[in-house]
């Protein structure tokens, strides 16, 4: 069994008005010092076998073309064993 | 002319868009997202709505649905492709249209009546405007905010892309106002706002979304 995780956050120069509204929050209620909140996903993929070769290929290409959306996303991907 | 108006799980505006094209004197043709025959349409609309519930980014498993697989090619070979809202979110995760459609810099989902200006009237979809003519027609998304490069911003400003700007207000944080954009060829068009719900008197602001649909079929008429 293989686990992947992917993460996924906007790109540094996309607004990001979620993390905005969450910034906003965590000031309210008494965390002070709070200079920039940016929020993304995280995907947690459990896949049978080992995961290499053409199937690893195949998830990095979902990870980029379906997990995420090059134009405003940049991704991590990692594989656990 | 046969006018394909695409359903997928979740589209709410599908049957609008097919009242649209029959007022504006075409035939509309249902098209189902799990099936890959466009049925020798003429043209396709994208409706609005939520496909697949908007899940993981609104548009993205819309895009790998069989319909897509066909309509993708038939848009880069010609055929001419009208997305509404989530349509205009689909088309610009499919790459047929750059840029992409993010959440309402507001938070909020906007439901309005929205003034726009025609900028481009050369489209297929929009030559029976004039060119700068001033619109109104219903707006309402919560992810209408269209982002892209700097570089292909001013890429479609210098190519005449931006086919329509919001006026007075800017709903959604769009980068330059810019409420729908074409292709280079100008058969494929994105659109946030909806000119389906504005095509008579008696169930919107007016009938200013008409156009859009009478544009396709006089360019479709004068193409044959």
């Amino acid at each position: 069994m293989a686990r992947v995780v992917v993460d996924v956050m906007l790109k540094p120069e996309i607004l990001d008005p979620q993390g905005r509204a969450v910034q906003g929050a965590l000031g309210r209620l008494g965390l002070s010092g709070v200079a920039d909140v940016r929020q993304g996903k995280q995907f947690v993929i459990d896949i049978e076998g080992d995961l290499e070769g053409e199937r690893l290929d195949l998830m990095h290409k979902l990870a980029e073309e379906l997990l995420s959306n090059p134009v405003i996303e940049n991704y991590v991907m990692r594989v656990e064993a | 002319m046969r006018v394909g108006v695409v359903t997928f799980p979740g589209s709410l505006d599908d049957r609008d868009a097919a009242r649209a094209v029959r007022i504006a004197g075409g035939e509309s043709v249902a098209l189902w997202h799990g099936d890959d025959d466009l049925q020798a349409v003429d043209a396709v609309v994208l409706p609005g709505g939520f496909s697949y519930g908007d899940y993981l980014r609104c548009g993205a498993i819309a895009r790998f649905a069989p319909v897509m697989h066909s309509l993708v090619d038939a848009a880069r070979g010609g055929l001419p492709v009208l997305g509404i809202c989530n349509g205009f979110q689909i088309l610009c995760e499919s790459h047929l249209l750059p840029g992409a459609l993010t959440r309402n810099d507001t938070l909020h989902f906007i439901c309005r009546d929205q003034r726009l200006r025609i900028e481009d009237a050369t489209s297929m979809w929009t030559s029976d405007y004039d060119q700068g003519q001033e619109i109104v027609i219903p707006l309402k998304n919560g992810e209408g905010g269209y982002v892209a490069d700097e570089t292909t911003l001013d890429m479609l400003e210098g190519d005449g892309r931006v086919i329509a700007r919001y006026l007075e207000v800017n709903p959604n944080g769009s980068r330059r106002d810019i409420a729908g954009i074409r292709n280079e060829r100008g058969n494929v068009v994105g659109l946030m706002p909806h000119p389906e719900h504005a095509v008579e008197d008696l169930t919107g602001p007016g009938t200013d979304g008409l156009p859009f649909f009478t544009s396709l079929l006089n360019s479709l008429v004068a193409a044959s």
